[in-house]
């Protein structure tokens, strides 16, 4: 994964955090998914404008005892995967997401 | 989902919601349990308000039905503040205002699935149950849009005496059209109380046919076998989602355990709805049910099998009591009479006054 990467929720997923635990649904195919506390906060800081490694030093390195290294290899394990499953967009440059409202309505 | 489910009801948490946005409709289905008249619904602003609510308790599944949906003009506004709140939203429609350029907005905004009721495959059985000519033919051709913009449609065909022979035909309609069918012989009383229109369920042997239909039922033995008493562990669980992980919310803003449980628990335009999901004692007193304290059902053989409905119940007199038309599934599928059935069949007939002699 190169350095600087971002990350943004895809738009056909329905989350709602329930006890401490992401649960997400991809409304393509009605499949489940649950994302532990680490894994909630990167999920909820995907804006597709913040770096991935500004997540990681903002959201997990201050909360939790990890190595900044160690963090930053899980997170991008984290995205590749959530990103390999179609809810989760991953890029080199900022992404803006398609906002609701802007889709087009003809 | 079933780990989530139980979470949920670990936590209290109100994990699915269906809200009725109105109760106007463009169909007249002669089973259908509703009131159409427009008695005050809730304005855009009242839903939104009520959306946030919903997000904030932590609902994640959120069903949109009527009434028909797509009669309110801020049908569209209304799902796209659902879907950016992050509901998994579900919609029911009779999908009559659903053309290419409705379904294309649907799936842009990521609805999760689609249910269209289709009570037969031949127009002149559907449309005499809806009242309105045209309707099967206008009803497929928006499950196609639907379909080809790549959305979960599912059919839902509710038997009645009117069109009970044609669920093979309304099964082989969904596989041409690639859709899911779901397939349910209960008519429910109207939320009035009004039980009159119970008369247009399938009978007895009927329904046995349905229980016993190869085609439908996946393990014929397994669902038909000798039934089993509820357990200590079944004793102490409690009968349904209703009131437990799921709720209901009129086009009034008035919140039932669930839509086929008319018990009024508050209204969310004079209480907020976690204080009424919370704290209403109606809500609360649903919730303390277990299975122990259902009087009949808590010793009967279908005890550990039976999917007795709470609000069924409820519509027929008590809410710990029996559901006599779940009885009449356990029945239809063991050939076993549930404690209530027992008891009615043993019944003597009501005393009636004959005239002999003037």
């Amino acid at each position: 994964m190169t350095e600087k990467c971002y990350v943004a929720r895809d738009t056909h997923v329905a989350s709602r955090l329930m006890g401490g635990e992401m649960m997400i649904m991809s409304t393509r195919d009605s499949t489940l998914f649950t994302l532990n506390g680490v894994a909630s906060a990167i999920w909820e800081a995907a804006d597709g404008k913040t770096p991935l490694d500004e997540i990681v030093t903002d959201h997990i390195c201050k909360e939790y005892d990890v190595s900044r290294e160690q963090a930053m290899m899980d997170a991008e394990t984290l995205v590749e995967q959530l990103a390999s499953h179609g809810i989760m967009i991953v890029s080199d440059h900022e992404i803006v997401p398609p906002e609701i409202s802007q889709v087009s309505w003809k | 989902m079933h780990e989530m489910g139980a979470k949920a009801l670990r936590l209290g948490i109100p994990l699915a919601v269906q809200l009725d946005i109105t109760y106007r409709c463009n169909e007249r289905c002669v089973h259908c349990y509703l009131d159409h008249d427009d008695r005050g619904e809730m304005t855009t602003v009242e839903i939104e308000g009520l959306l946030d609510q919903l997000a904030e308790a932590g609902v994640f599944f959120l069903t949109i039905s009527g009434g028909e949906v797509l009669l309110r003009k801020d049908f569209f506004h209304i799902l796209e503040y659902a879907r950016k709140r992050s509901f998994c939203v579900r919609l029911k429609t009779n999908a009559l205002m659903i053309g290419e350029k409705e379904a294309e907005r649907i799936r842009s905004l990521a609805v999760e699935s689609v249910q269209v009721s289709i009570y037969s495959h031949r127009p002149e059985v559907h449309d005499a149950i809806t009242k309105v000519t045209g309707s099967l033919a206008r009803s497929i051709q928006a499950i196609r849009f639907l379909h080809q913009h790549g959305l979960h449609v599912i059919i839902a065909n509710v038997l009645m005496v009117q069109n009970f022979g044609d669920y093979p035909g309304v099964r082989a309609l969904a596989d041409e059209l690639g859709v899911q069918c779901t397939i349910d012989p209960t008519v429910t009383p109207m939320m009035d109380g009004n039980r009159s229109i119970l008369n247009l369920g399938i009978d007895r042997e009927s329904l046995k046919e349905v229980f016993h239909d190869t085609a439908l039922v996946k393990d014929l033995p397994d669902s038909c076998s000798v039934p089993i008493t509820a357990d200590e562990e079944v004793l102490d669980s409690t009968p349904c989602s209703a009131g437990h992980t799921a709720c209901y919310v009129s086009p009034y803003g008035d919140v039932y355990p669930c839509v086929q449980f008319p018990l009024p628990t508050g209204n969310v335009r004079k209480t907020k709805f976690l204080d009424i999901w919370n704290y209403s004692p109606q809500m609360n007193e649903v919730r303390a049910i277990t299975i122990r304290d259902l009087t009949n059902c808590s010793v009967c053989v279908h005890g550990g099998s039976c999917s007795r409905c709470p609000g069924l119940a409820f519509m027929e007199g008590n809410m710990r009591g029996p559901s006599t038309a779940d009885c009449e599934k356990s029945f239809a599928r063991t050939g076993i009479p549930s404690e209530n059935l027992k008891r009615k069949m043993s019944s003597p007939s009501a005393p009636t006054l004959v005239q002999i002699s003037t």
